[in-house]
């Protein structure tokens, strides 16, 4: 994730890209493509793992941390398949 | 003294499960002071929090973005509105703490820096460096 972030800054911190057909080109050439697609896989795994802590922290009730880690857990994998979707879309038209 | 009483009593609106531990109870936030490992320790928590609910939103925007040539131009005009601006200068300062305080775990697990006097000059680097870019992220975006 940290090298996603120097990369995408490195890129793209000097001056935001110009025009729609610029910004699109570089989320859908390969190399940005695959870097995003495995940033994206770590920040979601990422965000499982810490609010799991932190739900099992403060939900002292059982069941209503278990309804609390089952939501976040469709939530995240929600916004993977809506990840999947941009990207796809991105890529292929 | 007054604070050995707080210790003493229980406090009834606690849970049977937690009375049961008998665990000291003192919540005097203005008394309590945390050491600055602590702080560093609770900031990454909090910024991590911040960072999750941000998910969705830069989704949304990317998405956005990503939509065509109209898209593009309202994801960017999104950019433009204040408390947009505020909100992003919150996840600069998050995402800065976040990721510096995660280096300084990495780096302990390994053994380096791990010693108190140097945990201790470590946590503080990471608050105020977070909070410095914080406050070039304002400069810049306010």
């Amino acid at each position: 994730m940290l090298g996603f972030v120097v990369f995408a800054l490195v890129r793209w911190l000097p001056g935001p890209p110009p025009t729609y057909e610029t910004w699109r080109a570089w989320m859908s050439s390969s190399g940005t493509a695959v870097a995003f697609a495995g940033f994206g896989a770590a920040l979601l795994a990422h965000a499982w793992v810490g609010l799991r802590d932190v739900m099992m922290d403060y939900i002292a009730s059982l069941a209503l941390r278990v309804a609390s880690l089952a939501l976040l857990a469709a939530a995240l994998l929600a916004i993977g398949a809506w990840m999947v979707v941009i990207l796809g879309r991105a890529i292929l038209g | 003294m007054a604070q050995t009483a707080h210790l003493d009593a229980e406090p009834a609106a606690l849970a049977p499960q937690r009375r049961a531990k008998a665990r000291p109870a003192f919540f005097d936030l203005l008394q309590i002071q945390l050491p600055v490992g602590a702080v560093t320790s609770i900031l990454h928590r909090v910024s991590g929090v911040l960072l999750a609910l941000a998910i969705p939103f830069g989704v949304f925007l990317l998405g956005l973005s990503l939509q065509g040539a109209h898209g593009y131009a309202e994801a960017a005009a999104v950019f433009g509105r204040w408390p947009v601006r505020v909100g992003l200068v919150a996840v600069i300062w998050a995402l800065s703490h976040h990721l510096l305080a995660g280096l300084r775990h990495l780096l302990m697990d390994v053994d380096l820096g791990s010693r108190l006097r140097s945990a201790r000059r470590s946590a503080w680097t990471v608050n105020l460096a977070a909070g410095a870019l914080a406050i070039l992220a304002g400069v810049v975006l306010l």
